[in-house]
């Protein structure tokens, strides 16, 4: 046992520059083992970056990283023997079937031709796409096609695997089955890391959060830590009849927090609820009288984190210029 | 979000919770291994996607007729004479085409986030630049025999007969490896691979046509002349021509050894320092 053993990742002050842009400024990761730590953080913030360098595919221009106590520059192929990578484009081959992508990963893996076919069709299997197994991949839908590259990043099960971006573009239900497939991979001893742009996938999966913005880490902890410090989320409310909304924003300032208006003459939602604040809001009001279409406690989104963390909006963290205006309250992902 | 209950998932997790802990690792392939698994996966390329060959071989194809019974009449006579000077340099034309593949591939692989994946693995780092080489080769004796076969139909009969053919196709194919790295280079600086194809076929376009391949460098102006001479498609063309008619140019076959050689110093190292910092 060395002293890296708890620590499947520990990453400090990388850096990686694209001619002027600071793509990573300066990153400082701490990914215990056997875990799912999240990396969470819009297009262009310098996740892809990150994972590229802790996948050994390019170097970082100063600070160092371990993997799995592998120096990521110096003992590189130690640690590709350790790690998977899954890419944010579904790294297989599109020009060969699903089957020959697998049979060609396990005999670079060093099985033998038939070792390496019998574990495509384990695979083949396991993951559903049997049926689809000798069709060329270009032909596949967007979840087979994910769930091919993630059948491909586990021919030998990694210790660590990089998820990047694993279901962005992906319907609900394909959605779904990524998200048991990691949870499945979990259970079975891999840690991984997992770059998303989706507040509720870090949720659902991630035992830790790494908020990354601009190329830096600009928050850490569980997700309910990081929730609680953005605050708790607002409780959304639509009546049956409009005219009463004045009233129902009256008794929701009082019982839970600042009410927004919104567009629809019928809602309202009031911020800095908690389970236990929304209820008693739902209370009083049912009490007072005033009828009810629906309501929902929301979590923050990421644009409301983003704000709570940075002062600008998730989409524009990629613009040059930060702007804290307030229209964050467009539609939500979830 | 209040769902209550999950759609299924079609993956059965059961089976992907043994799927993933069922894997002893193998040990690590070696080097050639590895680079004859990318040459496996050349030719399923070859084999999925024969467009790629058709591409290549039509055009030279088309060239071979178009040439014989449009101009050659005019330059050499008849048109079986002419055939028999134009053969062995078609030959090379077709293969040479063949090689600004190797360059879209390669560039292909990088747009797909494939290269990556392949980058992770702890394989030997040239396994699969050497491995596609491989695949490419298969390619290169299509592309060559299909112009001999066309050429031998269409009354083609060199006097170095069947021996002397083939000699003349290895040799083309051995000057392809050398070419290709160019090529290669050229697909790890470029972004798209239609730009590989376009910026690979205006070099050797142009530079297969200022050759001897068609026409005798005699009948040209002065400066031209001298120009056809030195090109080494010029001089691999003449080799093609000597092994085909059974009367080896040692000379000929030399340099375009060489020139191969010096290709593949060159551009094999830099294609692999590409490779390793795309």
């Amino acid at each position: 046992m060395t002293t890296h053993t708890a620590l499947a990742i520990e990453a400090s002050g990388l850096v990686k520059t694209f001619g002027e842009e600071r793509a990573v400024d300066g990153v400082d990761l701490a990914v215990p083992a056997g875990s799912i730590y999240g990396v969470l953080g819009p297009n262009g913030a310098g996740k892809t970056t990150t994972i590229r360098m802790l996948a050994t595919l390019i170097q970082p221009d100063a600070g160092s990283a371990r993997v799995l106590g592998h120096d990521i520059v110096t003992e590189a192929d130690a640690v590709r023997e350790a790690v998977s990578l899954t890419g944010q484009l579904a790294s297989v081959d599109e020009d060969l079937t699903g089957r020959e992508n697998l049979v060609l990963l396990g005999r670079l893996l060093g099985y033998s031709r038939g070792a390496a076919r019998e574990r495509a069709d384990e695979l083949l299997d396991a993951f559903d796409i049997a049926e689809a197994a000798g069709r060329l991949v270009k032909h596949y839908s967007g979840g087979m096609r994910r769930r091919l590259d993630i059948a491909a990043s586990i021919v030998v099960t990694p210790r660590l695997m990089f998820l990047d971006e694993p279901t962005t573009g992906l319907d609900p239900r394909s959605r779904n089955q990524v998200w048991e497939i990691v949870r499945a991979l979990v259970a079975e001893g891999t840690t991984i890391l997992l770059c998303t742009q989706y507040l509720e996938e870090a949720d659902q999966l991630a035992n830790g959060i790494a908020v990354i913005d601009r190329g830096r880490v600009i928050a850490e902890g569980t997700p309910g830590h990081l929730k609680a410090s953005v605050g708790t989320g607002s409780l959304h409310v639509r009546l049956l009849d409009p005219a009463r909304r004045a009233e129902a924003a009256g008794i929701l300032e009082r019982t839970v927090g600042t009410v927004v208006l919104e567009p629809e003459p019928s809602a309202l939602s009031a911020t800095g609820a908690d389970a236990e604040r929304a209820a008693i809001g739902v209370a009083e009001l049912a009490r007072a009288g005033v009828p009810l279409a629906d309501f929902s406690l929301q979590q923050p989104s990421l644009d409301e984190v983003f704000l709570a963390l940075t002062g600008h909006a998730a989409e524009e963290a990629a613009a040059a210029e930060p702007s804290p205006s307030a229209d964050t309250l467009q539609e939500h992902a979830s | 979000m209040t769902a209550t209950t999950r759609a299924p998932g079609s993956a059965d997790t059961a089976a992907v919770r043994r799927a993933i802990s069922s894997t002893p690792r193998p040990a690590r392939p070696g080097p050639l291994s590895a680079a004859l698994t990318f040459g496996w996966r050349g030719m399923l390329k070859v084999k999925h996607v024969p467009e790629q060959l058709l591409d290549v071989t039509v055009t030279p194809v088309m060239f071979l007729l178009m040439f014989t019974y449009l101009f050659g009449g005019a330059i050499a006579g008849s048109t079986s004479a002419y055939l028999d000077y134009t053969l062995p340099g078609l030959l090379v034309m077709s293969v040479l085409f063949t090689t600004v593949y190797s360059g879209v591939g390669l560039n292909t692989d990088l747009t797909k986030g494939v290269v990556d994946r392949f980058r992770s693995l702890p394989i030997w780092r040239p396994a699969p630049l050497l491995g596609s080489l491989l695949g490419d080769s298969v390619r290169y004796v299509v592309a060559g025999t299909v112009i001999i076969v066309v050429g031998v139909a269409l009354g083609f009969r060199p006097d170095g007969g069947f021996p002397g053919a083939v000699a003349a196709l290895a040799l083309v194919v051995v000057f392809s490896f050398g070419l290709s790295w160019v090529f290669s280079v050229l697909g790890l600086l470029m972004r798209t691979p239609n730009a590989v194809m376009n910026a690979g076929f205006m070099a050797i376009f142009p530079l297969t046509f200022l050759s001897n391949v068609f026409v005798d460098p005699a009948t040209l102006p002065g400066p031209l002349e001298a120009f056809v001479d030195v090109n080494p498609i010029s001089i691999l063309a003449t080799a093609s021509r000597s092994l085909m008619a059974g009367d080896p140019d040692g000379g000929a076959i030399l340099v375009s050894l060489a020139v191969a050689a010096a290709l593949a110093a060159v551009f094999l190292p830099l294609t692999t320092r590409l490779y390793r910092s795309r």
